[in-house]
């Protein structure tokens, strides 16, 4: 990537650079599906295989940057933000279940495949309403938003911090991924959901819906990125950063250090709750393997690995693990753990700012 | 049954394009190119403990297909993934086998939902897949061969031996599981099937465990009084595999021996009973299709094989591994007759071939992508084999759409 | 199968005197061809009551009863065998084992429980008093009845007394079976409530007597049932304690969010396996493989925990989140260094014989050998955790350092030594509980990463810092979850304890025994 290849003196200089970097790399990706259309025997062509994955990077890397706003800027380091970016997943997985109509197996009118052969005779009263796209997106943000809402709202309120607040949160996400397991919560069980066929009367599993949703995660990222950036930058950010650095004080200075951190987990939780709804569908996937507590500490490790508190490295961090972990389970199969794991241990030991930290530390 | 366009866009995606084929995959191209085995077992997290032996197997059996001389005169090569016990990520492994090494057959999956997951993929992308795993049916697709057990070729004969004289004339029926499809599924056949032979529901007791659970006190204790009620009681598990190393701890502790109340289990082979002191389980049932324990010459060749591979005289060989010996001598047979390894000609050739399996029997693949296979009662022993008590004279035919489950009868055909 | 047994029949007609057409001989037919027969010979060989009988039985149940070729049945005895009809040494040379299969077992029970009914040796006529009662039959009875005159001891009595009822209740007499129903209903005995629940369909006529006797039987029983519900939970909590204990150590007096604590456990689980397999070659050492093994699993983890203190946390103080995430990775890389070194299946651990069964306790509460051996040893490792913190130089050390670092090490104590020797010496409690958790769990790579999250929320639960707070919080957990489960099944039980946890630690955010000084502040 093109960040490394600035070299700034200045802060600022840096600053510059670090942005036509990310601008570039925004562009590199958006031609990606463009150089998919190309013939194979082009030397600029670009596989299949390379776009739907790159989506789903993109997606981890929108988690990634919902992270650095709670943590990187508010200070909360949340174990629970794969909950999140499940239950976003979820219910996008739910409109897709019902699009399948009586496209499934059993060609049942209503009720998705998993539902007929467990022997249900009607859809649970939370499935009502999935079938239309706006309903279905607007619980992507408010299912997780509202979870946000109340676990954050009783924490803040109890003063609850640092490592307690990171336990509790992994709590909730091992709590809810016991839940989901469950087959009589009418969620699929184990199994989750999959063989999605159509969003939006696009077909899924073609080159154009994968195109189609690699930009809406793309433009997503984008936007994700803009409003985060906007809003740390803002009066409210600073208030936010103090309050990580020293919330006592904040709050002796009369700030009601409750709500701003309420927002900004509410807004974080909102956020993994899109990339979880855009992840979906590329994917072809959802199960409540998604709530393991092991995917949520890895969500965090791609923040620290980038840089946490700048958002460019959540992004960094998200890209840079994720593509380790692609190569390396196909290239070293039964030794990437180590790799991985080392990679952890070595960036949190002499890169406690990432990698962004780096290249800053290089800069001067 | 399910209509999906036919993409055969194999040849698109040909393109190398990508930063990620890693150099270290690629092959030596000697004369002829090789052919490419994909290998889609969990190397780690937590179904390494299943399927790392599958991984071997299939190594074995693309080395042993070497030292014979190939296939149409070309070599065999296998490239290994890990898609680390992650669903999403097995899709994304399955793409890639397909996409970037371009393999020409795919080994893998133990779980159901990996199997649900990586299934859109090698519909999309035609790819062709061999699943070695029992399973709770209701599936069929044109791209996978599924050459596990269908309930009927397991679940059902089992319930039926515990309900014989043999078997101990059970009249209640404990119905133990994992909280997974498959269980749910099956539990749900075998309901309808007790229910069909007089078995009221009140004499059935089903209950489900996370995965992994390993605190059984209360469950074994309710289960004995279950038992306690007045009649002949018998348990069905379909425990999944991390989970039954507790359970059979917690039933030997409590005294349950198999004269009082036999169990019998579908996911218990000999690779589990290899982590457990199986002295106080001793006439515990499991129904499979093969024992290691099976006297066949196919089955002696085929462990001498595993032993010798696997450089350990004491490993032990499983349902599941003779399941994908035998898929992998199918697919050979299937590209030896195609004369090509194209996915549509070996989709085509492979019905109807028949191989010598260790089980002892000659099975057949039928057109709805499933083997017939003979169904066996094992009795554990001391020993951590399984003593076989009862088997069908001959192999059954698949029934992966359950006539037990009404809803079958709507099922759109395809 | 027809014509193996006519064979056998020929075989026996010509080979053997006259003499031996006894009920004995007559018994054997069949013997060793299929099941179905074999079971029927079992039953005769038992109602014979023929001397011989009984080691040929016993031969059977140990395997040890050989068949020829030509239907001769051989005892195998050591390295050699005696003919089972004549007693004479014979070549075991091409003999089958006889086979069983549960119909032959339960015939097999029946059919020893009547032969040893009056044997001189104690053990054996309780368990003959126990299979006779499983088998019960109306022609158990007169046989019931010498044996219980002869009996003396309690214990032997009262089950010999419960087979008569039990027997009685087959007999054809209605008084004889009123008798039996009685009997049965006086016990608190969940297998007498079995047996009449099972005679009641057979019996319409006396439903109501039996009705009242099943009543009385689970008024007694209630109050059992909720001591064994209780020693379920403690036997959970046993085992939240352990896995929790080595972290109320590190994270509780040291702040330190060890997130390859479980692998430690893990790590302690191979340890028993590597020293039961190094004393495989050592009869004598044999049974002491377990006990050996737990000092075995301190030093190695405590080891591992030291080196990791040093190396790495070290770096980390005063960043609890970034020792989270540097062990998460160290977890990652132990649990594969493990699967590569041992593979991924599971390890078979064999448990001594006193850790297996079950224990009568007072009153008849059943509790498994096992979990009540585990539960007993954590409560002696808690107490010498105790005692390590409170009583020794290196305990007043560590509160001292825990307390005010800066004024420790101006009194002169090392404080990296201390940091060092408490994470060490925390591990090594973790691994201390990987060889307890290898009795009850699966010895795989995996095995830690199921006790990590329950760790944590017992020791904040608990109240960070503090034991008691842990043993308490452990206890507590355990015996909610096993109280909720019979209701809300395994695993929503397990939902309403983490949300009840979760809520709790709302409520009051330093846990039940809140504590003060540098770890609540952390």
């Amino acid at each position: 990537m093109s960040l490394a290849v600035s070299t700034p003196s200045s802060p600022t200089r840096l600053r510059l650079g670090l942005r036509a970097g990310l601008v570039i790399f925004v562009l590199l990706l958006g031609i990606m599906p463009l150089l998919n259309l190309l013939p194979v025997s082009h030397p600029l062509h670009v596989s299949d295989f390379l776009v739907s994955i790159t989506g789903k990077w993109i997606c981890y890397a929108i988690l990634a940057l919902s992270l650095d706003l709670a943590w990187g800027y508010a200070g909360i380091l949340s174990l629970g933000h794969g909950a999140f970016f499940a239950l976003g997943g979820y219910a996008m997985g739910m409109h897709l279940m019902r699009l399948i109509g009586p496209r499934g197996v059993y060609g049942h009118p209503v009720l998705p495949d998993f539902m007929v052969f467990l022997g249900y005779q009607e859809l649970p009263w939370y499935w009502l309403g999935f079938d239309s796209f706006p309903f279905a997106m607007l619980m992507v943000l408010l299912v997780p938003g509202l979870l946000a809402l109340v676990v954050g709202f009783l924490s803040f309120r109890s003063r609850i911090t640092g490592v307690y607040l990171s336990i509790l949160t992994q709590a909730m996400t091992f709590a809810l991924m016991l839940a989901f397991f469950r087959n009589d919560m009418g969620l699929g069980g184990n199994n989750g959901f999959t063989d999605f066929k159509e969003l939006l009367g696009f077909s899924l599993n073609t080159s154009g819906a994968r195109a189609g949703l690699f930009y809406a995660s793309l433009i997503a990222l984008v936007l994700s990125f803009l409003i985060c950036q906007r809003l740390t930058r803002s009066k409210y950010g600073r208030v936010l950063t103090a309050i990580r650095d020293a919330e006592s004080r904040v709050r002796f200075l009369g700030y009601d250090t409750t709500s701003h951190k309420l927002f900004a987990f509410v807004l974080s939780a909102m956020l993994a709750g899109v990339a979880g709804a855009l992840y979906v569908p590329q994917v072809g996937i959802i199960n409540p393997g998604e709530f393991s507590p092991a995917n949520s500490i890895e969500a965090v490790i791609w923040v620290a690995v980038g840089g946490r508190g700048t958002l460019v490295g959540a992004v960094l961090g998200a890209f840079t693990v994720n593509g380790l972990k692609t190569w390396l389970t196909s290239a070293a199969p039964d030794l990437w753990l180590f790799v991985l794991g080392g990679l952890f241990v070595a960036v949190t030991l002499f890169l406690p700012k990432g990698l962004i930290g780096l290249m800053k530390g290089r800069g001067r | 049954m399910i209509h999906r366009m036919p993409i055969t866009r194999r040849a698109a995606l040909a393109g190398l394009g990508s930063v990620l084929a890693a150099p270290a995959i690629r092959p030596s191209f000697a004369q002829a190119a090789p052919i490419r085995v994909g290998v889609l077992h969990s190397l780690s997290g937590t179904m390494a403990i299943s399927e790392t032996a599958l991984r071997d197997t299939v190594l074995m059996m693309v080395e042993a297909q070497n030292a014979a001389g190939g296939i149409l005169g070309r070599r065999l090569e296998a490239v290994v993934v890990d898609p680390a016990s992650n669903w999403p990520l097995f899709a994304e492994k399955a793409r890639e086998l397909l996409a970037v090494s371009r393999v020409d057959v795919t080994f893998g999956c133990w779980t159901s939902v990996s199997r649900k997951s990586v299934l859109p993929v090698f519909e999309e992308l035609n790819g062709l897949l061999f699943y070695p795993v029992q399973y709770e049916g209701e599936e069929e697709s044109k791209n996978i061969f599924y050459t596990g057990a269908a309930p009927n070729q397991q679940a059902i004969p089992a319930v039926e031996y515990l309900m014989s004289a043999d078997g101990g004339e059970a009249k209640r029926i404990a119905l133990l599981g994992t909280d997974y499809v498959y269980p749910r599924t099956t539990n749900r056949i075998l309901r309808a099937f007790l229910n069909s032979k007089g078995i009221a529901d009140a004499d059935i007791m089903e209950e489900y465990t996370p995965f992994g659970h390993s605190d059984w006190q209360g469950i074994v204790s309710r289960v004995k009084r279950f038992a306690g009620e007045g009649k002949r009681t018998a348990i069905v598990s379909t425990i999944n595999g991390d989970a039954n190393v507790p359970f059979y701890r917690e039933l030997g502790n409590q005294g349950i021996k198999a004269e009082d109340i036999p169990s019998v289990a579908f996911s218990v082979g000999e690779e589990e009973l290899a982590g457990i002191d199986a002295r106080p389980l001793v006439g515990h049932l499991a129904a499979w299709n093969y024992f290691m324990s099976v006297d066949s010459p196919a089955n002696t060749q085929f462990k001498a094989m595993w032993q010798s591979y696997i450089k350990n005289p004491r490993r032990v060989t499983n349902d599941p591994m003779e399941a994908t010996f035998v898929g992998f001598k199918m697919w050979a047979q299937a590209v030896a007759k195609a004369g090509t390894t194209a996915v549509d000609p070996v989709r085509t050739a492979i019905i109807g071939q028949k191989v010598d399996a260790p089980c002892g029997y000659t099975l057949e693949m039928h057109a709805n992508h499933h083997l017939s296979k003979p169904v066996m009662i094992g009795e554990i022993e001391a020993n951590g084999q399984f003593n076989i008590v009862w088997k069908t004279p001959n192999a059954i035919p698949a029934e992966n759409w359950s006539p037990f489950i009404p809803e079958n009868a709507n099922r759109r055909r395809g | 199968m027809k014509h193996s047994v006519l064979i056998f029949l020929m075989v026996l007609a010509l080979a053997l005197p006259a003499r031996a057409q006894d009920a004995f001989t007559a018994g054997l037919t069949g013997l060793g061809t299929s099941f179905n027969q074999t079971a029927e010979a079992v039953d005769r060989l038992g109602a014979s009551g023929d001397p011989r009988a009984l080691p040929l039985l016993r031969a059977l149940a140990d395997g040890r009863l050989l068949r020829q070729a030509d239907g001769a049945l051989l005892i195998r005895d050591g390295a050699g065998a005696i003919d089972a009809m004549s007693g004479a040494r014979a070549e075991a040379g091409g003999a089958e084992p006889v086979r069983l299969n549960n119909r032959v077992r339960v015939a097999l029970r029946g059919a020893l429980g009547r032969l040893q009914l009056l044997s001189p040796d104690q053990a054996e006529r309780q368990a003959a008093a126990e299979a006779v009662f499983r088998s019960r039959s109306a022609e158990n009875v007169p046989l019931l009845e010498a044996a219980l005159a002869r009996e003396t001891v309690p214990a032997i009595r009262a089950r010999m007394a419960l087979a008569l009822a039990a027997s009685r209740l087959m007999a054809s007499d209605a008084a004889d079976k009123l008798l039996g129903v009685t009997a049965l209903g006086a016990t608190a005995s969940p297998e007498a409530r079995a047996v009449l629940l099972e005679f009641r369909s057979a019996n319409p006529d006396i439903a109501p007597q039996i009705d009242e006797a099943v009543v009385a039987i689970d008024q007694r029983l209630a109050l059992r049932r909720a001591a064994e519900t209780l020693f379920q939970g403690l036997s959970l909590g046993s085992v939240l304690l352990l896995a929790a204990l080595g972290l109320a150590v590190t994270f509780g007096v040291m702040g330190v969010i060890n997130m390859a604590h479980g692998e430690f456990v893990m790590l302690g689980a191979y340890t028993t396996f590597v020293v039961q397999e190094a004393l495989r070659d050592i009869p004598a050492l044999q049974p002491w493989s377990l006990p050996l093994a737990v000092p075995a699993a301190f030093l190695i983890t405590a080891a591992c925990g030291a080196a990791m203190e040093r190396g790495l946390i070290r770096h980390l103080y005063g960043r609890p989140l970034e020792t989270l995430l540097m062990t998460f990775g160290v977890g990652m890389m132990i649990q594969q260094a493990v699967r590569l070194a041992f593979g991924a299946q599971n390890r078979e651990i064999i448990s001594p014989s006193w850790m297996q069964g079950t224990l009568m306790l007072p009153g008849d509460i059943a509790v498994t050998q096992n979990r009540l051996w585990i539960l007993a040893f954590s409560l002696v490792v808690l107490a010498l955790t105790v005692a390590a913190i409170r009583f020794t130089r290196f305990g007043l050390e560590m509160r001292a350092v825990t307390q005010k670092r800066a004024i420790a090490a101006s009194m002169g104590i090392r404080t990296g030594r201390v940091d060092a020797l408490t994470f060490a010496f925390g591990s090594g409690i973790a691994g201390i509980a990987g060889v307890a958790l290898s009795q009850i769990d699966n010895v795989s790579p995996n095995l830690g990463t199921g006790y990590i999250i329950d760790s944590f929320l017992v020791v904040v639960f608990g109240g960070v810092g503090s034991l008691a707070g842990t043993l308490v919080g452990a206890f507590g957990l355990g015996i909610i979850n096993k109280v909720l489960e019979p209701w809300a099944g395994a695993v929503l039980a397990k939902v309403f304890v983490l949300v009840a946890v979760m809520l709790f630690i709302q409520r009051k955010p330093r846990g039940l025994f809140a504590q003060k000084g540098r770890a609540a502040e952390a």
